[in-house]
């Protein structure tokens, strides 16, 4: 962080902001994660740094490094492209997998599975 | 030709994000890149993906704009009902199911990273013989309005660029 001294004022606010904001909607995703009531719910909390959060700072550092002109912006784009693909599968994958202990278990809050005819008999005979 | 090549719009894509990550465009980074892209297009041919791709660029655009102004006005939503306490949503999360219109797989796909991806809503499971998707809300009010978003914001649209 030796060259942030030649950032002019204008850029390190709106770094700063950004850096804030990010952090903030981190932090309020992380609380959520904490305070949230069961893990259908609580899965919610995290998506909140995985979007918004991480994209302001990815923004604050495209910025930074624009103005220094130190590299090109282009590692930032490929982060968030990776955020944007990644993310999903994993909460998707935690998801299903609590329901399916919890059908397995036969909880009460969650939907059964559906109802479906059975294969009918002699179909191979 | 196809044998080497069976995707080349994937295997150009694997090179470019190659050369992207090392930020070089020197003779060794091509080479290596290309060998790797070669060999991930190779390997996206034997897990045979189904066929399809998306038509309507313009669409796309427009759809990612907006996907973006939805992440936004819900990250805003979430972060209010986490500050707010959990007293103020005892009760309010819960599941529904959504009968799709939409067959194809990536039109899915493209829909389960969407939904999931925006705070508040987490694509749960999908039934591909009846075609019906299980949502999970944190904020359910009303079933039908959830519904409608779903249906009309999203799947419309992907439907046109996918099917």
């Amino acid at each position: 962080m030796t060259h942030a001294v030649e950032l002019p004022l204008w850029a390190a606010i709106v770094v700063a902001c950004l850096l804030l904001l990010g952090a903030f909607l981190t932090l309020v995703g992380s609380i959520g994660l904490l305070r949230l009531r069961d893990f259908y719910a609580r899965v919610h909390a995290p998506t909140l740094a995985t979007t918004l959060g991480i994209g302001c700072v990815l923004l604050a550092s495209m910025l930074f490094f624009t103005v220094l002109q130190t590299r090109p912006v282009l590692h930032e784009v490929l982060i968030t492209a990776f955020m944007v693909l990644t993310t999903p599968v994993t909460l998707m994958l935690l998801t299903r997998a609590s329901l399916y202990r919890d059908r397995r278990e036969g909880s009460p809050d969650v939907p059964p599975i559906p109802a479906r005819p059975l294969p009918k008999d002699g179909a191979e005979r | 030709m196809t044998r080497l090549l069976p995707f080349p719009l994937v295997t150009l894509g694997l090179l470019i994000l190659w050369l992207l990550l090392n930020e070089s465009v020197s003779p060794g980074a091509i080479l290596l890149g290309s060998v790797l892209a070669l060999v991930g297009g190779g390997a996206l041919w034997l897990l045979a993906p189904p066929a399809g791709r998306p038509r309507r660029v313009l669409a796309i655009a427009r759809l990612l704009w907006d996907v973006l102004i939805e992440i936004i006005r819900s990250n805003n939503a979430v972060a209010t009902l986490i500050l707010r306490g959990p007293r103020s949503q005892a009760g309010r999360s819960g599941f529904v199911l959504i009968p799709l219109a939409m067959r194809s797989p990536y039109g899915l796909a493209a829909l389960a990273c969407i939904l999931t991806a925006t705070p508040g809503t987490v694509w749960v499971d999908y039934d591909a013989e009846d075609g019906t998707m299980l949502l999970h809300v944190l904020d359910l009010i009303d079933e039908e309005q959830w519904m409608r978003i779903v249906k009309d914001n999203w799947e419309r649209r992907l439907m046109e660029i996918f099917e």
